[in-house]
């Protein structure tokens, strides 16, 4: 199928390979860049605290949890581009590894609520519950916030590894690869639906009090929590540009266009994939954990299926192997979706559909390309 | 009632002092009088019980007198009693005395002409006999001709008998036991291998080997009786399996489409069987029972109908774009659900089994084969059948192998691959919505019901690889016999999530899947 590949292809193909080093960002970018952070940390939480509810500039707790939560989207958006726009691998399984950071701090946030549920145990009350009178082995240590800080890297990290390591040797790609990674989330959710896993089943965790010692629904902890998901955003989108516009990126470009290609250059796909893959799981980790104390629940219906090709769907949105396009898509879709599911419930099924058909008919290039395209 | 009618003629036969200790006597007389009227036999037994169950025999002094609508009849000597005496006393029964009575009653109807009373009579006594129902019970093992109740009664017979005092009446009936298709003779033969303090309950040793003999025998037997059934589901998982993968597979083998729609063109199909079946029940309620028939034709051309469209509509303009068009597809998904929650509402439906599925093959005692279950395996056969020849015997089924197999060459030989496509992929949906049909039968019909068996179905087609009927038939069943054999090891769950990690591996191995054509490309 590959045998000739057309030749637009094949010359950017060389290109991207020879191409001179890029800088980090443009001037205009870093333009950009700066006044987003100066809105996301300090204007925002500004406007949030400082401003009595009554201001016609006060920005609401509502406004600051969505956006929050949307921001967690959006690292997530940006770790898929990472994977699908820039090294063609479609991972139908990214919503896993949010899951998994989620939970993991979601571990955390269980113990820290104390002897407050509902039961008055120091066990969660799920455990209470099902009979349990001790925590299992994989809950120890997780009172200490820094240990289910790693957790949340290293166990989506360990799982993309492992599994990554496997699927990629064996010269897994395309669809195979995507389906594989829907099973496996698949797998996770079946896995987390039962009481007996030890993550409070169907219900997950939810109920939380406090974190590092701060009440969690306290104005001052949500806007530490929406500024600390803004940094994690700015970073990641800083580091997601800083490897694209190095070799590896480009490597990588290469990769996605004409793998046989770089293979027969010398080049071992396997490293490169499994870097882009691992590091993707662990924005995703993180982009989990933060969200989950915004929200106040994690359940497995986070690691659906569905859940996991919808981020897809922002990244085409925005426009794959754009970078500042993924982190675009996830806010209109997401802010859509907030729109519609309020206004018109039933009919956000037909418009989420219709996104999918007709970003993948008539702009596969995404919403940036749309913008540049113009220009 | 037939009891209060006989009555009259037949409460003469028993003698007096019974009739009075049944009434009038403590507790005990009373279960000893019970037991004495089953032994005896006489004519107007059962009626007589049958009316000191029902609570018509009361007492006016020491007269002994059935009361029905007002009428009494004297139970000694059978003579209308005018007018009722007063003051009369109703027979108080303890639950000892009524459990006996029950058993008694049910000893006696053994000897009725009707089969389903003695059926449900012999049914009754399963839960419990004495030991002086055993005359009754063996006259009626001797003149019983229906082979069911005879297997029924002689294992109560047994039961009663493994108490006897006599050895070699110990030994017959542990033997009867052996023969017995009931599971629970195990737990009968069991407790005589057990031992007390250093004892056996069982004091002779002929007896235990016997008994250890036909518990083994009865062991096997159970085990055989629950592997043919765990295979059984096992296949019938695997034809469900199968219906809902063979479209995908065809769409994926001959186009390289993902279509993650599939699992709603599943639905469609199950719409349509629900949409034929209340066009049935509205207009020909007399033909309810043949609305399958109907169903099958139009779920197939409703599905099929669908995913022409979608292919001429959307997919067409993604081909070689896999996994656009997977994205795509499930665009398509969502918005098939929606339509259909609007249509029908988001509550599942209600799809009626017609009343020749309901029931089943009692192979053993403890299997039964379900009839709608077998119906489903039979016609995922066919229509695997169905398909094997299109594909092996017709013009259509030639070019569609051979786009699968190369499709510039199919196309440089003049095959009109774009109209193949169009075809297949109607085939495709069509398959999708005769599953549907099927599925509608054994689960619930709801929005959601294609999403369930999407990831399913796609680990059907990546297991089997691509492009061979065989290779989807092959790892449907396997993945269904799997699944039941790991579900009765470890739990529905953990089955389904150790398959899933199965296929994950097996997949770095074979990445082509069970059956791989063989070809030259670097890149498939």
């Amino acid at each position: 199928m590959n045998a000739a590949l057309p030749p637009q292809v094949a010359t950017e193909f060389r290109r991207t390979l020879a191409a001179p080093e890029r800088p980090l960002l443009t001037r205009g970018g870093w333009a950009t860049f700066t006044v987003v952070a100066y809105v996301l940390l300090v204007l925002v939480p500004a406007l949030n605290l400082l401003l009595p509810a009554s201001h016609p500039l006060h920005v609401s707790d509502y406004v600051v949890t969505l956006a929050g939560k949307i921001m967690c989207y959006a690292i997530v958006a940006l770790a898929m581009d990472l994977i699908w726009g820039y090294a063609g691998i479609l991972s139908l399984g990214h919503g896993l590894f949010f899951a998994l950071g989620g939970y993991a701090m979601g571990m955390y946030l269980m113990r820290s609520i104390g002897r407050e549920g509902v039961y008055h145990s120091d066990l969660p009350d799920f455990m209470v519950f099902l009979d349990w009178k001790t925590y299992p082995w994989y809950w120890s240590f997780t009172d200490h916030f820094w240990y289910a800080a790693m957790l949340v890297v290293l166990v989506p990290g360990v799982l993309a590894f492992v599994f990554g390591y496997f699927a990629f040797r064996s010269r897994i790609k395309g669809v195979y690869f995507s389906i594989i990674t829907q099973a496996l989330t698949y797998a996770f959710m079946l896995l987390f639906f039962r009481n007996d896993t030890g993550f409070g089943g169907n219900n997950g965790f939810t109920d939380f009090k406090r974190i590092l010692g701060y009440p969690i629904a306290a104005p001052g902890t949500r806007v530490a929590l929406f500024v600390a998901t803004g940094v994690a955003l700015l970073g990641a989108l800083l580091l997601a540009r800083w490897i694209v516009t190095s070799k590896l990126g480009r490597v990588l470009t290469a990769i996605r266009d004409a793998e046989s290609r770089v293979m027969f250059c010398g080049y071992s796909p396997l490293h490169y994939k499994l870097f882009v893959w691992t590091l993707s799981a662990v924005l995703c980790g993180i982009a989990g954990a933060l969200y989950v104390p915004q929200v106040g629940i994690i359940n497995p219906s986070e690691m659906s299926p569905a859940n996991s090709i919808e981020i897809a769907i922002w990244t085409a949105v925005g426009g794959r192997g754009t970078l500042v396009g993924p982190m675009l898509g996830a806010f209109v879709v997401n802010g859509a979706k907030s729109w519609f599911t309020q206004a018109f419930p039933e009919y956000w099924l037909y418009f989420l559909g219709l996104l999918f058909i007709l970003v993948t008919l008539f702009l596969p290039r995404g919403v940036i390309g749309l913008l540049r395209g113009r220009r | 009632m037939l009891s209060s009618a006989l009555c009259l003629s037949g409460a003469q036969a028993i003698a007096p002092e019974l009739v009075r200790d049944l009434a009038l006597g403590e507790n005990e007389a009373k279960v000893k009088a019970i037991a004495a009227v089953v032994a005896g036999g006489e004519a107007g037994a059962l009626s007589l019980l049958q009316a000191l169950q029902d609570g018509e025999v009361q007492t006016a002094g020491d007269r002994v007198l059935q009361v029905k609508d007002n009428v009494a009849t004297d139970l000694v000597t059978g003579a209308a009693v005018q007018p009722l005496p007063e003051p009369r006393d109703e027979v108080v029964l303890n639950n000892r005395v009524r459990r006996d009575l029950a058993t008694a009653i049910a000893a006696l109807k053994l000897t009725s002409d009707d089969r389903a009373t003695r059926l449900a009579a012999a049914k009754e006594l399963q839960r419990g006999a004495d030991d002086e129902m055993l005359p009754a019970i063996r006259r009626a093992v001797d003149k019983e001709q229906d082979a069911e109740i005879r297997s029924l009664l002689t294992l109560s017979r047994a039961t009663i008998e493994l108490g006897s005092p006599d050895k070699t009446t110990r030994i017959g009936a542990i033997r009867a036991l052996a023969e017995s298709r009931d599971p629970n003779t195990k737990t009968l033969l069991l407790p005589l291998l057990d031992r007390k303090g250093g004892d056996f309950v069982e004091p002779d040793s002929d007896v235990r080997a016997e008994a250890e003999l036909s518990l083994r025998a009865v062991e096997n037997r159970l085990a055989t009786g629950e592997m043919i059934s765990r295979v059984f589901s096992g296949i019938s998982l695997g034809s469900i399996l199968l219906l809902a993968a063979l479209g995908l597979a065809i769409t994926y083998g001959l186009m390289g489409v993902i279509n993650m729609a599939h699992g709603e063109l599943i639905m469609v199909g199950a719409y349509a069987t629900y949409v034929v079946q209340n066009l049935f029940r509205s207009y020909a309620p007399g033909a309810f029972d043949g609305y399958l028939i109907a169903a099958v034709p139009v779920a197939f051309l409703a599905s099929a109908a669908t995913g022409i469209v979608l292919e001429r509509s959307v997919i067409r303009f993604l081909y070689g774009r896999p996994l656009e068009t997977l994205l795509a597809t499930w665009g398509i998904s969502l918005i098939l659900i929606q339509t259909v929650r609007t249509l029908f509402g988001a509550q599942n439906v209600q799809v009626e089994n017609p009343a020749w599925m309901s029931g089943g093959v009692h192979l053993l005692s403890n299997v039964v084969l379900p009839y709608s279950r077998i119906a489903i395996i039979g016609f995922a056969a066919a229509v695997v059948t169905l398909i094997w020849l299109l594909l092996t015997r017709t013009r259509l089924g030639l070019f569609v192998r051979g786009v699968t197999q190369n499709r510039s060459m199919a196309s440089a030989l003049g095959v009109p691959t774009g109209r193949v496509d169009t075809y297949a992929f109607g085939l495709g949906s069509g398959i999708a919505g005769l599953a549907g049909c099927a599925l509608s039968q054994i689960g619930n019909v709801g929005p959601d019901l294609g999403q369930s068996y999407i990831v399913d179905s796609f680990m059907v087609v990546v297991l089997g690889g691509v492009g061979q009927l065989a290779g989807t038939v092959y790892a449907a069943m396997g993945l269904g016999i799997a699944n039941k054999f790991l579900e009765a090891w470890s739990g529905a769950v953990l089955a389904k999530i150790a398959l899933l990690v199965f296929i994950i591996v097996f997949i770095q191995k074979r990445p082509q899947g069970l059956f791989a054509l063989k070809g030259r490309m670097a890149d498939a």
